[in-house]
């Protein structure tokens, strides 16, 4: 009997959350720090778990099953692979810095923080599963449980709006998840018709589907990962979301929860759905492209800081979605890439803009100006994580915004030119946005703003070391990732277009060295 | 001619509750008014739980007792054993006493004139109704014969025994009396109309085979009489007397109203069990007695399939009581379990008897949720007065939330492994229209449940809102059963499916 190493990682964050929400009322802090703690206990999990994986030591972490519901052959079935690592390491690295952004978020909302932190540790606990998970039907499961904690983070410590918010995340995430629910149950019935009824993930992935059947999965999977995702155009949701959710809420949920929707499309639907992905891709890359783009320039329209920011994202999904269906291996290399690094920066981002907030009271881009004066700590580590939005190098994102756009070239090469349009595009917002707020005469408003405190930095600092050391050794993760897509990408049976230059020397070329 | 044989030992769960009714009714006549409702409740208790037992130790029988009249199966037993289960849960509510200042749901005297003087004297002497638990056996005994009615004779009589003692329930509320009586009368009218439909279908049926027995009417299918006419009139006019009573459209608009005017203990129950011992009887009837004509009867199913998820779920979104709302989803819910009743095959009985028993339990706690939300007026069921409820007692809001979600299908709980199996059910039986009709009539019903968490939660409370009173242990353990069993269904359903995967076939 081995150490059940992957079952441990997800519940870590599941008892934290048990332990926080027991914790008498009116002793928010210790809540804090029960919740605090237990995240940081699953990053020291996961982090052991991604040693054997980045570093080929082997620490025992082994593919784990039990039997769930034997009646459908459903089962409590675990396993990691590079794609699934990569997100894993994202989701327990952001949790503890979440947590620790929020801190002042629930009192400042007037609310007991007691049920934010335990409702956070409870979507860690799903997001994780959703990543490890072999079975589809606990994928499905988790996917939609996830809504409702974050359905109520929203809803219970966002701004005015946030009941408007939240029941709209919430409404189309659910339509997008019952259309996966009548693809997952279609996939099931096949695998009754083939006599091994299973929802045992790669026992799907063997069937041999017909195609005709295959396109009408894939559409009931694809709408609820498009507008997870969220791809245009099913992304209403999002800005008003990332608007009116606590800015280290929007942080954790377009940085952390969204990818379960890029994650599926790569792991699930690509190898489930061959045929009709093949088929389907020149249509997703449009979309993909359109996303790129309209989001980029609604980003330059906006002039509430956290809105901007969500917009940001949807440019952002857009690149990665365009990665995935590019159907290359550094494409899809690069767009789980992406996801890590991604979420890495738009984490940042909304943390920064969650500090100028508490500071102002306010979310408008006009109600600030000159702040690089009396705060220059903040205003540079708004620069930085700016930086890394707009894919500067040698920041992590550059070498995965690189490595979608020439992966993509080699299959779609319009796409890829009007893809490196976001990329002027972002600068624009990015710069646009930096200049507005930190540059020009100090307003009044602003004068005296206090600068960076303590655990401000404690929550910035990680982020932005990480976004340059994954910028500068990105190897390790770029190999394991590879090592995955492979196999994903035979399984869509596409030909490899010969690469320009194989990806290893991209990643070379990416360091700078 | 030969005596018929009883099988006494197979019917001792009826005999047993049937027998505790009559004695329930001798009491009323001879036992001291004071003493009477402690022995009522006890002795319904005992009746039920005695006859849970003698279910359970039937259980993996495999028969038709009493001359072929009552067919003593899987599916049956699954059924009486959840219907008791249910009932006993019910009693809990039933005999609440400390909502309501001295007294508990019912009308101290349902003769009284509402408003009347009399009224007032009975109410100052905290006169309790009694009357109510005997009723109520019977009722539970005709839930338990309907399911199990193996010929049509049977299933008649069920009908009736189960329907009768609801009607006058129906009528008994202690507060809103007129509303309430409204509700029974509209119950009673409707129900006999439908009754007289029903039984006119039956001698069509009756024509048609020359017998009254399940089986035999299959068998008499098979020989292909001819006058195909008369039986297929038959078939429709008994589905409208069934489908009426499982609250399918169009045969639905008693339902709200009497899920309303009911007493709230009442309309849990009634909505929990009836709809489960109604859907048994339809079951075995389309299935058993008129199986080989599914092709025929198929299409009916659908269209009123169709028809009852999307009205269910899209007029309860107008809804602004929520035991209206509740009301309307229960349709909704009707029309999720004929998905699968299309299908027609043993995997779709089980999805059906998996699907009953967790909505019947999620529905049952609902409503007794409703009666712990009150203001001066008694029950506070207009939705705005819920406003802000998650503030004030959160574990009770919570609870609620935990069964819309059940009642929205949410991952985790019971509501969505049932609408799992029932739509498993109905695409492995070709019926995948069917499922994306049940998909978005789920989305538009997530809205309405959503909305009242929303106000639950998310709305500030109202100044004079209502409270929430803190009920006996009564209530307290059924709706903690309830909420248990909702989350415990919903996460390792395994054990309940394999029963009702073990329960599936029915004797023929």
């Amino acid at each position: 009997m081995t150490f059940p190493w992957l079952t441990t990682l997800i519940a870590l964050p599941a008892l934290g959350a048990v332990l926080t929400a027991l914790v008498p009322s009116g002793r928010g802090t210790l809540a804090k720090q029960v919740a605090t703690g237990f995240a940081l206990l699953t990053l020291v999990v996961g982090a052991l778990i991604s040693v054997q994986y980045l570093f080929d030591v082997d620490m025992g972490v082994k593919p784990e099953t039990y039997e769930w519901i034997p009646e459908f052959g459903a089962s409590w079935a675990l396993d990691l692979h590079g794609i699934s690592l990569a997100l894993v390491a994202l989701t327990v690295l952001a949790t503890p810095i979440v947590a620790l952004a929020m801190w002042h978020e629930a009192e400042d909302e007037k609310r007991d923080p007691k049920a934010f932190f335990a409702l956070l540790l409870v979507v860690e606990a799903l997001t994780l599963t959703a990543f490890l998970s072999q079975d589809v039907l606990l994928f499905y499961v988790v996917f939609e449980a996830m809504l409702i904690p974050l359905y109520f983070m929203i809803g219970m410590y966002g701004g005015p709006q946030r009941r408007y918010a939240a029941v709209k995340f919430l409404l189309y995430n659910l339509v997008g998840g019952l259309a996966m629910l009548a693809a997952v149950i279609g996939l099931y019935v096949e695998s009754v018709n083939s006599g091994n009824p299973s929802f045992y993930l790669p026992d799907l992935i063997a069937l041999d589907i017909d195609t005709t059947t295959q396109w009408w999965l894939f559409i009931g999977f694809m709408l609820a990962f498009a507008i997870k995702a969220p791809l245009w155009p099913f992304h209403t949701w999002l800005p008003d979301a990332a608007a009116e959710a606590t800015p280290s809420n929007a942080a954790f949920l377009s940085g952390v929860a969204d990818k379960v929707g890029t994650y599926g499309m790569i792991a699930l639907v690509l190898p489930l759905f061959p045929d009709a992905s093949r088929e389907a891709a020149p249509v997703i890359v449009v979309l993909a492209v359109v996303s790129i783009i309209y989001g980029a320039l609604l980003a330059i329209g906006q002039t509430d800081m956290k809105r901007l920011i969500g917009y940001t994202s949807i440019s952002h999904f857009g690149f990665i979605v365009l990665g995935i269906f590019a159907l290359t291996d550094q494409a899809a290399t690069g767009a789980t890439f992406y996801m890590v690094n991604h979420g890495l920066s738009t984490i940042a981002l909304f943390v920064v803009v969650g500090f100028l907030i508490s500071r102002r009271g306010s979310r408008q881009v006009d109600d600030f100006g000159g702040v690089q004066k009396p705060a220059p700590k903040l205003a540079g580590v708004f620069l930085f994580a700016g930086l890394s939005g707009l894919a500067l190098p040698p920041l992590s994102t550059f070498l995965s915004e690189f490595l979608v756009i020439s992966g993509t070239f080699l299959r779609y090469r319009p796409a890829a030119i009007i893809a490196t349009l976001g990329i002027v595009l972002s600068a624009l917002y990015i710069l646009w946005l930096y200049q507005r707020t930190m540059t020009g005469p100090v307003r009044p408003a602003v004068e005296g703003m206090p600068d960076l405190r303590t655990r401000e930095v404690a929550v910035v600092a990680p982020l932005l070391a990480l976004l340059l050391v994954v910028g500068f050794f990105p190897k390790p993760l770029t190999d394991a990732i590879d090592e995955a897509v492979g196999p994903t990408l035979v399984e869509v049976g596409v030909d490899q277009p010969e690469p320009l230059a194989p990806v290893a020397e991209h990643v070379e070329e990416g360091t700078g060295r | 001619m030969n005596a018929p044989t009883i099988e006494y030992a197979e019917l001792a769960p009826l005999i047993t509750i049937f027998g505790a009714a009559v004695v329930g009714v001798l009491i009323e006549a001879f036992v001291p008014r004071k003493l009477r409702h402690t022995i009522q409740v006890g002795l319904a208790l005992l009746a039920l739980v005695a006859a849970l037992v003698q279910v359970i130790l039937l259980a993996g029988t495999d028969m038709v007792a009493a001359v072929g009249a009552v067919a003593i199966d899987g599916p049956a037993l699954f059924l009486q054993g959840t219907i008791l289960v249910l009932a006993i849960i019910s009693v809990g509510f039933f005999a609440e006493r400390r909502l309501e200042a001295g007294g508990d749901a019912f009308a101290p005297a349902a003769s009284s004139l509402p408003g009347s003087e009399e009224e007032r004297v009975l109410v100052r002497e905290r006169m309790l109704q009694t009357e109510v638990y005997p009723l109520m056996l019977f009722a539970v005994g005709g839930m338990l014969l309907f399911p199990a009615a193996n010929d049509l004779l049977m299933l008649f009589i069920a009908l009736e025994v189960m329907s009768l003692p609801l009607y006058l329930l129906c009528g008994m509320a202690r507060r809103r009396r007129l509303l309430s009586q409204e509700a029974a009368l509209k119950y009673f009218l409707l129900g006999a109309f439908s009754s007289a439909i029903f039984l006119f279908g039956m001698a069509f049926v009756y024509g048609y085979a020359g017998t009254l027995r399940f089986g035999e009417i299959s068998e008499a299918l098979t020989a292909n009489i001819g006058q195909d006419g008369i039986l297929l009139a038959g078939v429709g006019l008994m589905a409208v007397g069934l489908l009426f009573k499982v609250g399918a459209v169009p045969f639905h608009s008693w339902t709200p109203d009497v899920y309303q005017g009911a007493p709230t203990p009442v309309t849990g129950f009634m909505a929990a069990c009836t709809k489960l011992a109604a859907f048994g009887a339809l079951v075995r009837l389309f299935y058993v007695a008129f199986g080989g004509m599914r092709t025929d009867w198929q299409p009916m199913l659908w269209a009123v399939a169709i028809a009852t998820m999307l009205v269910g779920a899209v007029v309860a979104l107008t809804q602004t009581d929520i035991k209206r709302m509740l009301a309307y989803s229960s349709i909704a819910h009707a029309g999720f379990v004929l998905t699968a009743m299309v299908a027609a095959d043993s995997s779709a009985t089980a999805a059906i008897l998996f699907y009953l028993a967790t909505y019947g339990i999620s529905t049952l706690g609902a409503f007794a949720v409703v009666t712990l939300v009150r203001d001066s007026g008694g029950e506070a069921t207009h939705l705005a007065k819920w406003a802000g409820l998650g503030r004030r007692s959160p574990v009770l809001a919570a609870t609620f939330a935990l069964f819309l979600l059940a009642f929205a299908g949410i991952p985790l709980t019971s509501g969505f492994v049932g609408k799992l199996t029932v739509f498993t059910a109905a695409i492995d039986g070709g019926a995948a229209p069917l499922v994306v009709v049940g998909v978005i009539a789920s989305a538009v019903a997530a809205f309405f449940y959503v909305r009242v968490i929303v106000l639950m939660f998310f709305s500030d409370p109202a100044p004079e809102g209502p409270t929430v009173a803190v009920p006996s242990l009564w209530t307290a353990v059924g709706i903690t059963v309830g909420a248990a069993a909702t989350l415990l269904l919903g996460i390792v359903p395994g054990p309940l499916l394999d029963l009702a995967q073990q329960a599936s076939i029915f004797v023929r």
